[in-house]
């Protein structure tokens, strides 16, 4: 996966010193969401929708765009994330914080345990197994009726108002409040991945990304350092799928298939996986294309299949990369 | 004790025989050079000390201790450094990067979440270290990719220098270099050996690099080790003059 001469491959990192305004504007704009986006024309709803699938992209794209490596079942963990969060307020606890907990910790040792197993394989092998391992959950939770619904999935639990010693944040029927929850995570878990790509260890993925073999012979242990960034991946869209499970207060089967998986790819190759944030953008255009063109047809996704191959063949570093680009480095 | 063995390693791919029954022992600070005609199996030989694959069959010791099993990184981590025929760097960072990363790996900081001032300063000193070693500091914020040939061959040897190997070992440091690239890199490879008591080992086609800086010469034909000794020793061997000229021995 190796780009043009010329462009800086550190450039892809989340800070340095001509990215901060850029980053600025983008979370002046996630803060004022409640304020904008019913103005333009959605719904906040919409716009938490699109940050925890952006969430789940810029997870994928930790592994895909900075070691190069790729997954076609991120959704397993997505969807084990969701379950686990469901089952947790379903059957065990009232708390909207210990199922999110919960989603995440299930999901990313799945991820974690799995990925150990796999990070030998490359290319196309690792990318076959990713998807067997999506398409095995999704079975067990198609089938395991009495625990999981089966095919009409995981209903019958809400999310909880949260509450901080006797005040209490109403996040179960005040969508902005659940909105800012949503944010809330979404800036810890992406402030989390910028703090480890920024690191020593951030480097070496980009080093694995650029030439594996001389990664190796400088003496580093390549499948390990793939496997954390798998695992940190995994546990990224497990977050994710936790809190589409508080968004929707459902648990779908559909979040472990491996078609999610799919759409979680376009979302970041489309955002542009060269970037940070590109993912991000990717899911808000498939979000909003989804709300909009599925009320006027139902073969939505033929008109993102085809915005998505113009991207791909138009602006190979995805819609972010367009922005970014700039003149000599 | 030597710091390199090799015991008759052999490495066949399917029914050709790259290597065979190969012996080698390069002792501490030695300069050894390896050379042999085009298919004679020195980089498989390289790959073999190196741990890019595994032997067929014989042992390879470094420094008092059985390599032979371990994997190319385990390798490196024991002091292990080499360069490649095409030099392998990383093309989209620059010359700093690139050593920065070399750094921090070959210090075991690759897994730190956070480099504290101290080691930011250490590995800032290191990196600028090598970089004057290796005369590259004028060029320290290009991208590895644009640079010349050869200064993209001092980049490499510059990683693994900041690796701080016992053993380096060069995969024709010279190869498609122009007459004053090839002049700085055989100045650099003998600064780099006598200022640090490096030991090296190198594969080498020009004669004139092979004999101005070896100790020692290691000649592999077809395979086979065909002789050892010192450069006037080689030069005067009727064997070594016949694989080079292509006649029966």
């Amino acid at each position: 996966m190796s780009t043009a001469i010329g462009e800086r491959a550190l450039d892809r990192l989340p800070v340095s010193r001509y990215k901060w305004p850029g980053t600025a504007l983008l979370w002046l704009a996630l803060l004022m969401v409640p304020l904008w986006v019913p103005w333009a024309g959605g719904y906040v709803e919409l716009a938490g929708r699109a940050l925890v699938l952006g969430l789940a992209a810029m997870g994928l794209n930790f592994l895909l765009g900075f070691t190069g490596v790729m997954s076609f079942g991120h959704a397993a963990y997505f969807g084990l994330g969701a379950y686990g969060a469901g089952l947790m307020l379903k059957y065990v606890t009232g708390s909207t914080l210990l199922a999110l907990f919960t989603g995440t910790l299930l999901g990313g040792l799945a991820g974690t345990i799995l990925g150990a197993l796999i990070v030998r394989r490359r290319g196309v092998y690792f990318a076959m197994v990713t998807i067997a391992y999506g398409q095995i959950f999704f079975y067990i939770a198609y089938r395991w009726n009495s625990l999981t619904g089966g095919d009409d999935g995981l209903r019958g639990f809400a999310r909880q108002p949260l509450g901080v010693g006797s005040w209490v944040i109403n996040i179960q029927n005040n969508a902005t409040l659940f909105y800012y929850f949503l944010l809330a995570v979404f800036a810890i878990a992406t402030g989390a991945m910028a703090f480890r790509l920024c690191s020593p260890f951030g480097r070496t993925l980009i080093a694995i990304l650029e030439n594996e073999r001389r990664a190796r012979y400088l003496g580093l242990p390549v499948e390990r350092h793939i496997w954390l960034a798998f695992s940190v991946s995994c546990f990224v869209c497990a977050t994710a799928g936790a809190l589409y499970a508080l968004l929707n207060n459902f648990a779908d089967p559909m979040t472990l298939h491996y078609s999610l998986s799919g759409e979680i790819v376009i979302m970041a190759v489309m955002g542009g996986m060269r970037t940070f944030w590109g993912p991000l953008l990717g899911a808000a255009v498939f979000v909003v294309l989804q709300d909009y063109i599925s009320s006027i047809t139902v073969n939505w996704m033929s008109f993102i299949g085809l915005l998505f191959v113009l991207v791909v063949l138009f602006f190979p570093r995805g819609l972010l990369g367009i922005l970014g680009q700039r003149g000599a480095p | 004790m030597s710091l390199l063995e090799v015991r008759s390693a052999s490495k066949n791919f399917g029914s050709l025989m790259a290597v065979r029954q190969v012996s080698l022992r390069v002792e501490r600070g030695e300069m050894r050079a390896i050379i042999g005609p085009n298919g004679a199996g020195k980089t498989t030989f390289f790959n073999l000390i190196t741990g890019f694959f595994p032997p067929t069959e014989g042992e390879i010791w470094f420094g008092g201790r059985d390599v032979t099993r371990l994997s190319a990184q385990r390798r490196v981590s024991l002091g292990m450094g080499r360069s490649f025929q095409v030099a392998e760097i990383f093309p989209e960072l620059t010359v700093r990067e690139n050593l920065r990363i070399a750094v921090e790996v070959g210090r075991g900081l690759a897994l730190r979440p956070w480099l504290g001032r101290a080691k930011a300063r250490l590995v800032r000193q290191a990196i600028d270290e090598v970089l004057a070693a290796t005369g590259l500091t004028t060029k320290a914020a290009r991208l590895a990719g644009e640079l010349t040939h050869g200064d993209q061959r001092a980049t490499e040897i510059a990683m693994v220098l900041a690796l701080r190997p016992r053993l380096l070992l060069l995969d024709e440091p010279t190869a498609g270099m122009a007459e004053q690239e090839t002049y700085d890199t055989v100045a650099l490879i003998r600064r780099l050996h006598r200022m640090n008591r490096l030991t090296v080992i190198l594969i080498e086609h020009d004669m004139r690099v092979v004999f101005h800086l070896a100790d020692r010469i290691t000649v592999l034909d077809r395979g086979r080790l065909l002789a050892e000794g010192l450069p006037d020793e080689i030069a005067a061997n009727p064997a070594v003059q016949a694989a080079y000229l292509g006649e029966p021995a």
